[in-house]
Order: structure tokens, then sequence, then C-alpha cells
């Protein structure tokens, strides 16, 4: 039986005032006036649809082992990288490296759901598979997307064993009705008119491919008890189901509130978000449209409630500072060129034999400790760094973005270039042994201070934009 | 431990050029002001010169690689010139080299010249870099400010002082070298600055504000040194002789273990007791006359004090609050105004450090002068707290 045997979410800490962009933008769009309530997950400058998907996978794995993952399927619009495969950057920085078979899947909304089907199509010999989804959404000043879009991740482990969500079945159809797109010499979307894609899209495309899936599942509309259906027109799920006979109370919440729409990742965030409401017995369907309509049916089990306790969907969203300041959110998005000063015209060209070399110690957190005297250290030496040790030879790879640490020293540095300044960094010790001197990221002055708790995670680095954008990625500290 | 140096080599001649913004030269203009000096200083003939050491340490922004650039522009009789970088350290490795060859016996008369060119960057402060291409990979952003901005935060840690008291006493730090610096014509800034102007500066990396920073600025300074025996077969009187010179560098167990707190120098304590035994120095603070110190930011200085074993550790700030280091009490410390009023050409400044204690050891340091100085001690400081070059010297009067 292959289903999902865990799940994982990620969504930024900041959150955009969505009153607030539209007091900025109102002179000119005065008819967004509707969309302002609420506010919408804003990534950080240093996160991207690689970094929340790492977050998200890392929470989807509190429960499991990632050495035993045997594929990852990564699907975003949003791929940092056009040629470099997006999902082997999840796979080193979980250091799941060997025997591991890694897949990028995009060009559409409904990549989430198509990277689901392939992951537990992939599990059902009994290999796990991560399906990580994640989109950081580009979107025009002023437009509505701006303030309808979210950035997220969610995270979903396929397997045999302990399934808390067995796969009932799949169905999927493919139309190339183009309700928006994203040419290749674009950051924005180009969409359609919304009543033409509600009339001739969704309700000619979604309710057959509903009733396919019902027969191909045996299963009766008023059998699912969660619908998932994201759609930036909060009507058309209701009306979906409706015409399939799918009853009313069990149309899942769209997360516009206070998430936004994170694009490919939003259908799995929907289902992470009805997992972790979900009773064994529960029938849940996810539907995803963009150029066809992925659909798939579940059915939770009483392994659901043995699952441990992660941080989830509901965790990071709890996890939240409100951000009003719209100027921000367009400077985090290199929408306003903004005046960085010389300090940030360093050269940031990365040399990639050496990353190759320590792709462990930069994409792994992965460190030494020594067999003679158990000193943990980073990064892993040649020679022992204990100084009444010095053994030559005598480390073990050690990783540590996982364990626990905190703050020994700090400043906040408002000299150094840092796109949200000041710049805090300071001196992380690890309970377990180990220290470096690590920039610190979403952090406010209230939160650090010397012995704060701290979490290592996954960021941005630098931004190469010589050399067509190359990201480099490092961990830093965040307060816990 | 070895036998040392001790008296083994003297200061033939200094010089050092005006500090400050200077727009009106390059690098080797500044080379050439410093060794103008201390060539007639010294009063010798370029043509004796047997060796040279030149130090800069950010050389991409100025002068480029090699010895070429000092033999070049002082048009040097085709001795050998060896080009050394240990960060702010530079200054004081280029005369550990040149004292090495005269105390071989391998060279008479050689040149230490540091020089440091850093307004030709656009912007204030010092230039940015991270190193190699795996440091760039995962070594933490950061500045000066911010790195030496954590040894204020572990120290004040370490030792329950708290944040109101620590500003008080690195205040007093900046406050007295910017008294000192007022009366030195070639110091960048000679202006003494108010208590309160101090404490109420901008912050530049907390708990450091502007006047806990050194300035940036351009500069060189050299020496000539040769034999004792020599110098005085010249003629020489008021003979200022090297007493010791030592450096410790870390091997990354301050960053690297968790041994370390993060509020002291460890290699400044391994150099400066190093350095008193070669100079057979028991006591140092009463026998020290006087300290240039690596003032690069204020808790810099304070701390530094504690680690060359002169203020009790946890306990320095109130040295520095009693007045112990003004330049009326008892081991006067940045009398030249230090790098707080000098700035920080890095190549340079361990030079004008040494200019100033030898100046003061012959009576030739005008509005400044202490009285009857016997003993001076520099100290540089190269790197971050966490990771660094500590370098001292310890010179005198030749008996």
């Amino acid at each position: 039986m292959v289903g999902i045997v865990a799940f994982g979410a990620y969504v930024p800490r900041l959150r955009l005032n969505r009153q607030a962009v539209y007091d900025a933008n109102k002179w000119f769009a005065a008819g967004l006036r509707g969309l302002a309530k609420g506010e919408r997950s804003m990534a950080n400058w240093d996160e991207d649809s690689i970094t929340m998907a790492v977050e998200a996978s890392r929470d989807c794995l509190t429960s499991h082992k990632a050495e035993d993952v045997r594929n990852i399927y990564f699907a975003s619009t949003t791929h940092p990288f056009k040629d470099r495969q997006n999902a082997g950057v999840i796979g080193t920085a979980l250091n799941v490296e060997q025997n591991l078979s890694a897949t990028d899947i995009g060009g559409s909304l409904k990549a989430g759901t198509s990277a689901l089907i392939a992951g537990l199509n992939a599990s059902k010999d009994g290999a796990p598979s991560l399906v990580a989804a994640a989109d950081k959404r580009m979107a025009r000043v002023a437009s509505s997307n701006e303030l309808n879009y979210g950035d997220g991740a969610a995270a979903l482990l396929c397997g045999t064993e302990n399934v808390i969500a067995k796969l009932v079945g799949h169905h999927s159809v493919s139309m190339d009705f183009v309700d928006h797109f994203r040419g290749d010499e674009s950051d924005f979307d180009y969409g359609w008119e919304e009543r033409w894609i509600r009339d001739e899209g969704y309700s000619k495309i979604v309710p057959p491919a509903i009733k396919g899936a019902l027969a191909a599942c045996k299963i009766k509309g008023s059998d699912v008890t969660h619908f998932i259906m994201p759609s930036l027109m909060p009507a058309v799920p209701k009306q979906m189901a409706k015409i399939c006979g799918i009853g009313e109370g069990a149309v899942r919440d769209l997360l516009g509130a206070n998430l936004g729409d994170t694009g490919a990742a939003h259908a799995l965030i929907m289902l992470v978000d009805a997992l972790e409401a979900a009773k064994a017995g529960d029938k849940i369907m996810v539907v995803a449209f963009g150029q066809g309509v992925d659909i798939l049916v579940f059915e939770v089990t009483a392994e659901k409630d043995k699952l441990p306790k992660r941080k989830g969907l509901s965790g990071w969203m709890a996890r939240r500072k409100e951000e009003k300041n719209y100027l921000k959110f367009l400077a985090f998005n290199e929408m306003l060129p903004i005046e960085k000063g010389m300090r940030a015209e360093f050269d940031k060209k990365t040399a990639l034999s050496v990353l190759w070399r320590k792709r462990d110690m930069i994409y792994g957190l992965v460190g030494g400790k020594c067999r003679v005297c158990g000193t943990a250290q980073f990064p892993r030496s040649q020679v022992c760094v204990n100084p009444n040790c010095h053994a030559i030879d005598s480390q073990d790879p050690y990783a540590m973005a996982g364990l626990e640490c905190a703050v020994m020293s700090f400043t906040a540095d408002s000299l150094v270039y840092s796109p949200d300044p000041p710049g805090y960094y300071g001196m992380i010790t690890f309970a377990e042994g180990g220290r470096f001197m690590a920039d610190f990221t979403d952090s406010d002055k209230e939160q650090v201070k010397v012995g704060a708790k701290m979490r290592m995670t996954f960021r941005i680095r630098d931004n190469d934009t010589m050399r067509g954008g190359f990201k480099r990625y490092f961990w830093k500290a965040a307060p816990v | 431990m070895a036998r040392g140096i001790k008296d083994k080599v003297a200061i033939l001649g200094m010089g050092c050029s005006k500090f400050g913004e200077r727009w009106d030269s390059g690098a080797e203009e500044l080379m050439l002001e410093a060794y103008k000096e201390c060539l007639k200083d010294a009063g010798i003939d370029q043509n004796q010169l047997q060796a040279a050491w030149f130090s800069t340490a950010i050389d991409e922004v100025h002068v480029g690689k090699s010895g070429i650039p000092l033999s070049t522009t002082l048009r040097l009789p085709n001795i050998p010139v060896t080009h050394v970088e240990n960060m702010c350290a530079s200054g004081t490795e280029a005369f550990r080299g040149a004292c090495y060859a005269v105390a071989s016996g391998a060279a008479d008369f050689a040149l230490a010249l540091g020089v440091e060119k850093l307004k030709d960057t656009g912007y204030g402060g010092l230039p940015g870099g991270r190193g190699g291409p795996l440091q760039a990979l995962w070594n933490a952003s950061g500045t000066a400010p911010g790195n030496f901005a954590q040894l204020a935060t572990a120290y004040m840690t370490a030792h329950g002082v708290s944040g109101e008291d620590l500003k008080k006493a690195i205040g007093h730090v900046s406050w007295k070298s910017h008294q000192n610096g007022a009366k030195n014509p070639k110091a960048h800034l000679q202006k003494a600055v108010e208590m309160e102007t101090i404490l109420n500066a901008p912050m530049i990396a907390s708990p450091l504000g502007l006047f806990d920073c050194c300035g940036v600025s351009d500069g060189a300074a050299a020496a000539i040194v040769t034999t004792p025996e020599i110098a005085k077969v010249m003629g020489k009187h008021d003979i200022v002789s090297v007493k010791a010179l030592q450096l410790s560098v870390s091997n990354g167990s301050e960053s690297g273990h968790n041994s370390w707190d993060g509020s002291y120098f460890h290699t400044t304590r391994i150099a400066s007791k190093k350095a008193y035994e070669e100079a057979g120095i028991k006591s140092p603070r009463d026998e020290i006359s006087m300290f240039e110190v690596h003032d690069c930011f204020s808790v810099t200085e304070l701390v530094t004090m504690e680690d060359l074993h002169i203020s009790e550790t946890g306990k320095g700030w109130r040295d520095v609050l009693d007045g112990f280091y003004d330049a009326d009490g008892k081991i006067p410390c940045q009398i030249d105004g230090g790098l707080k009023c000098f700035g920080h050409p890095i190549g340079a400044s361990g030079l004008r450090m040494l200019y100033e204690m030898y100046l003061q050891i012959q009576g030739k340091a005008g509005p400044r002068q202490l009285k009857n100085p016997r003993i001076g001690m520099t100290h540089n400081l190269g790197g971050a707290p966490r990771e660094n070059i500590s370098s001292v010297a310890i010179v005198g009067r030749y008996e």
C-alpha cells in the first residue's frame, strides 16, 4: 500500500500587510481595494524556492531518516536554476546523495501534484520518495497577483511503511488551456480574462476530470471529507465541488487570508493543512489546475495519529512577523533600484571546483568529530582543533544542521552590506561541541542575545548577478 | 627558550609620513616621505643598505605584489627586497625581518618600510574581502567593527561588566587618545574630543560607536637598523635597541574549539609572555614606561592591556577609568594618539608605533615628550579576536 508517510511545510516569517501594499499603490490601482485585507507570506531576501523546499523537507523528515530517501522530486515554477538540478541541491543540503534519483518538475501550477503522483508511483516498491514543492512568485507592482500570491513550501514523504494517508487513486488530464503564462523573457505572469478562465476553463475541464477520478476510485462525491483545490477565484472550488456532489463543508480554505497562493506548492500546502486536521478514515481529494488537471484521492489511516509532532503548516504560520514596509518587499525582490553602496560590489564568483570538494560542508553543514578525543568541530579538518589533541586524520563526518546551538557573541553591524541592515552575525556554539562565526537571519534586536538558542537554516548567502545569478547557499542561524 | 635578539640590533634611523587622507599622494610618495626622513636620520648612504623588508596588507588597492614597488620607488641598489603581509601585524613583521637580518650577521644595514594607501577605494572603511574561494563560501559576512564588537559583548559577559560601565571605559580609551593626538602634527585627527560626543556618537556595530573605531588613512613609516656596535662607531648617542620581537598566530582553537569564551586575545597573552622573557622583563607593570598598542577599536586596547599582563584580567576597565593609561598616568598608552588619531594604514602601523617609541626614548617627542622613558612596548593585532596574529616589540635604551 503506497501513500504519504510524513508531511512538512515551510512559510517565511515575514507577512506582508496587504493594506500597506494597497496604500502605496492605490493612486494607480484603486480597483485593488477589495484585496486590501489580511496578509501574505513574504520570503526574506535570502530565501528562494530551494531554501524553502529544504526547510519543508527538514520539517517532513522530523520523523524519518533522510538517508533512506531514494527519490527527490522538486516542483516549482520558480526553480532558481534553469540548467542545474535544483532537486539535487536539496538532496545535498539534506545529506542525501548516494543512491538518489533527483528530478525537477515545473512548467505548470500543477507541478506540485504531478510531482506527488510521480513520487507515489516511484515508491510503490518501497523506496521512499520525498516530494517537495515551493514557489517564490514574482508579480508586477500594483497587480492583483502581488496581493494574492504568497511564498511557501510543502514536502511529503511517500512510501509503503506506516502510511498515514494511503493513495486511493489518481487521474490526470492535459489540455493546453492557457489561462496565464510566463515566457522565457519575463519574470511575471500574463493572464487572460477571469470570466473566460472560469467559464471555458475550470467549468468545462475540472468537473469531468473529478468525475473520472471518483469513478476510478470507486467513491462518490459525498464520500470526500476534504476537497482541496487552489484557485485565485475563491468561488470556483465551491462551484466545482457542488457540480461533482462534494459537500460544501468539505471544501478546504484556500489559506488566502494570511498566506496567499503559493503557486506550484499550494495544493500540497493545502494537503498538509488538511492532513494536520484529518482523522482516520477521512478521504482527501486534491485537485490542481494548470493546462489540465491532476487529481489525487487519499484515505487517512490510523497511523496518522502516531506520526511524531512537527512544526507543520500551523507551526510555521504561527512563527510570524508583520511587515508593513512595502518598499522592503520590493527591495527584497530586486524590484527597487536601491543604493546598495560600494560594499555590495565585491565579486561573488564561486569556484565550482571548491564547491564540489566541500559540498558536504557548505550545503550539508557537515563538520567533523574526532575519534581520538571526541571533539566535534566545524569545519572538518585533517588536524583536530582541540588544543589538547591535534590528532591527524582522526575525524568522521558529523552532521550539524539539526543540532542545538546558541549565541556566544554577536553584533548588529551597520557598516557591512546587508540587504536587510543591520547585519546580524556572531559566534554560534553547538551544545555537543563545535562553533563557527555565522550570519544570522530572521533576526530582531529583541531576539538576539548572548546565550539565545538558535537553529541553523539553509539560506542564500550571495547572488552572483555578474554571472547570470549563481546563488550561493550556506547555513545561517535563526532565533528559535 | 632561544637566546633571543635582545640588544643585538639598534635602530639607526626612523621616518614617518604625515598620516591622513592623503589625496595628494599615492603609496609611492608616502614611501618616499617616510624614507627620506629615515635615511637622513640614519646618516648613511642608500648604497650601504644591504637588505629591505617591505610591508603592505591590502596591496591590491595600491602598490600590487612583490618587493618591486619598494625597490623601484626608492631606486634601491638591486638588494634583496622581501614583501611581507601579516594583516595588521605587517609593519612589525617587516621590522622583524630587518632586525633578524642584522642580528644574524647577514646584513649590517637593513631597511624596513611599511605603507598603505587606503583612500583610493571610493568609500570609507577598509576594503572588504572574504579570503580565498573556500572562505567566500562560508565565512560570515562582517566588518572589522562587527568582529571586535563581539569582543565587547563577550568581555561584558565573562566579567559581569555592565554595558554602561564598559561604554564609559572604552569611551575613556578614545578620549585619552584624542587628547594625545591633538599634540601630534603627524596624526590624521588632531582634535581633542569631548566625552559627551564620544558616548553619543552613532552606532557602527553595537556596542561600538563611531569614536570607538579608528580612522582609515594613508601613511608610511620606515626604520633602518644596524648593530649597536656599528651605531656607536658611527658616533650615535642615545641608542635605541631592540629588546624583544615576538609573534603569536592563532591555530584555530579560538574559532573552532569551545574552550575560548571570546573575551580575550589568546595570542597576545602568549606573544607578550615570550617577549618579556626575551627582554628579561620580570614585572612589566613596573618596568615598561609606555605603550603603543593596537587600538583598532577602543575595546581592543582595553582588553589588550589585560592580555599584555599589565591590568588584571577583567579589571582593565577599572585601570582605564582610573587614568592609569592617560598621558599623566602610571603607564601612558598611545601617547602619539594611537590608531585612533593616526588611522590605520595597515602595512605602516607597526612601524609608526615604533617611531613614537624611538622619538620618546631619544627625548625628541616635542609637546608629547614623557619624562625619561626607558622601555617602550608596541603591539599589533591582525585579524579578528577569534583568529589573529599578535605581534609585540619591546625597544629601549641601549645601556
